[in-house]
């Protein structure tokens, strides 16, 4: 079996940075990811096409290409299509099995850093199923990835990402019909306090303008504090209703991109059992690290977004502190060396993180989805509403565990992914009681569904070469 | 290049190495499968992975289509769910 010192898994920002420096350092490193080329998904597709279109998506997302040039210059491997379905803690360190392209195998690793970046906060409103709808971010992947841009859209939802998305659609030629926007002037007019100072907050104020000054020459429609938001349609969405400035309206469109901001990405650490707190600000669970990105489990280290989000220069940097912290633990590199390395990387970080709380403030999580109308579908694979949660809830039910016997939410597929923070927020609202009692879903290995073939291949040559045949 | 692939019996021509969710979106397919539970439609929703609403079936393999490319001779069929309206 292949034996490394440090087992990286995502290749984003946060992953390239720490393998770059940990591999710089001396040690072996692999990075799996499951996309085809490395970027993750705010530099997607960078270093494969991507990049050839940075007129459209911008100079911030050429900032990923130096990363994944540094990473493909330094000694660390980097396994694309490489999906992880299972991390065992073992002495040592961890084994962590993924497959490829349907072949399993398994890799043992001294350390492990999970970078799994960030997930779209679930956005359960009326018709967020049909097709035709789908996340902000899964726009910017088509942009990125595949040159495409959605026809005829309508950007709902609140988060600074929208405008980014508008614009860089407005730039490839195809510019939203309309931004709906869920924020309302009073929420940004009580941000404002919260800008940080310095030169940093006013930097992203000042990118922020722009974004929107740019909106504005494009000629795109912007409304905000819309409220009773729906996508209409039988059968794919035929359009959005909502209604603002007192009156419900109505815009025609074949795609709706929703956002609420994202949240971390915490299925890997969750099924690790690694202790998490809630994040009030980003209203989510964020998974405890300490400054170096080490997690409550010694030797497992979380950096970017899956951390608590922070954005894609904020990750780059972290995973240079978890990359640093375990070339140090490993022995490759001394304290003196790695403190006079980290001392930038911890100054970007704290810069970076000082201008959350204004973010937050100024476009926070619609009252829509928090507290989703009883109708409204919470689990998409197992097709459960809020008023079901709801009515659980009334019975007695008093955690998020509890909801999966009563009526198997979050219990499909996705395992939870688009639907466990919604029913923590609805199981709260309806107890009284904070997030941080109702807790979250218990998440489970495999973390990707895997065949019995899969399973059995990985597991029994091993057992047998070992000299312990079952 | 573009590549022959069929969907539900149908034949399209996609551009080899693309991914296929987007392509199929972009020849204009909206709806990938239908769901277990009441038969709705469903197509692609997060584009990474992780939401599973653009599951398709590859040689009696059900796959996501965001985390594959575009490959020559694909027979590619929609997962039946329960059937509208039925018991």
């Amino acid at each position: 079996m292949e034996q490394v010192d440090l087992g990286v898994i995502g290749a984003g920002p946060a992953g390239m940075a720490a393998a770059t420096i940990a591999a710089t350092a001396g040690l072996s490193v692999v990075v799996l990811d499951e996309q085809p080329a490395m970027g993750g998904q705010i530099y997607r597709a960078v270093a494969s096409g991507g990049a050839a279109r940075t007129d459209i998506l911008g100079k911030d997302y050429l900032e990923g290409a130096g990363l994944a040039q540094d990473l493909q210059a330094s000694t660390a491997r980097h396994l694309t299509e490489a999906v992880v379905w299972d991390i065992a803690p073992q002495e040592g360190g961890v084994a962590i099995t993924y497959s490829h392209k349907g072949i399993p195998a398994r890799i043992e690793a001294k350390r492990l850093l999970l970078a799994t970046g960030a997930l779209e906060r679930p956005v359960p409103l009326p018709g967020w199923t049909l097709p035709g709808v789908m996340t902000a971010g899964a726009g910017q992947i088509l942009l990125k990835a595949s040159g495409m841009v959605a026809p005829r859209a309508v950007l709902a939802g609140s988060g600074p990402l929208l405008y980014l998305l508008a614009v860089q659609m407005a730039r490839a030629g195809s510019p939203p019909l309309a931004l709906i926007e869920t924020q309302s002037l009073r929420d940004q007019l009580a941000a404002a306090p919260r800008l940080a100072g310095g030169i940093r907050g006013w930097r992203i104020l000042i990118k922020g303008l722009g974004l929107l000054a740019e909106l504005r020459r494009h000629g795109i429609r912007r409304i905000t504090g819309a409220r009773d938001l729906e996508v209409i349609g039988t059968g794919r969405a035929e359009g959005l209703r909502f209604s603002a400035q007192g009156r419900a309206q109505e815009i025609a469109c074949d795609t709706v991109l929703l956002h609420q901001g994202v949240v971390p990405n915490t299925q890997a650490s969750r099924a690790l059992g690694l202790a998490h707190d809630w994040h009030a600000g980003q209203r989510a669970f964020v998974p405890r690290t300490d400054g170096w990105g080490e997690s409550s489990h010694p030797g497992i280290f979380i950096a970017g977004d899956g951390a608590g989000i922070a954005g894609a220069k904020a990750a780059a940097v972290a995973g240079q502190l978890a990359g640093l912290q375990i070339a140090c633990q490993l022995g490759a590199l001394d304290r003196a060396a790695r403190d006079a390395k980290a001392q930038p990387a911890r100054k970007t970080l704290d810069a970076e993180r000082s201008i959350r709380p204004f973010l937050e403030a100024a476009y926070p999580v619609a009252a829509q989805i928090l507290c989703p109308a009883d109708k409204t579908l919470v689990c998409r694979c197992e097709e459960v509403t809020a008023g079901d949660v709801r009515h659980w809830a009334g019975l007695g039910c008093k955690g998020p565990n509890q909801t999966k016997a009563f009526g198997r939410v979050g219990m499909g597929p996705c395992q939870g992914r688009y639907c466990g923070l919604t029913v923590t927020e609805i199981l709260s609202h309806s107890h009284n009681l904070p997030h941080s009692q109702i807790g979250a879903y218990r998440i489970r290995m495999p973390l990707k569904p895997v065949t019995l073939g899969e399973l059995s291949t990985v597991n029994a040559p091993e057992d047998a070469e070992e000299g312990h045949p079952k | 290049m573009l590549v022959p692939v069929t969907f539900e019996g149908a034949e399209m021509m996609l551009p080899e190495g693309a991914n296929l969710a987007a392509a199929l979106l972009a020849a204009g397919v909206g709806a990938f499968r239908t769901t277990p539970v009441s038969g709705a439609a469903r197509g692609p929703y997060c584009m990474m992975g992780a939401c599973f609403e653009c599951l398709i079936e590859i040689s009696g393999a059900t796959r996501q289509a965001c985390m594959m490319q575009v490959q020559a001779g694909l027979v590619i069929a929609k997962p039946k769910g329960r059937a509208n309206g039925a018991g």
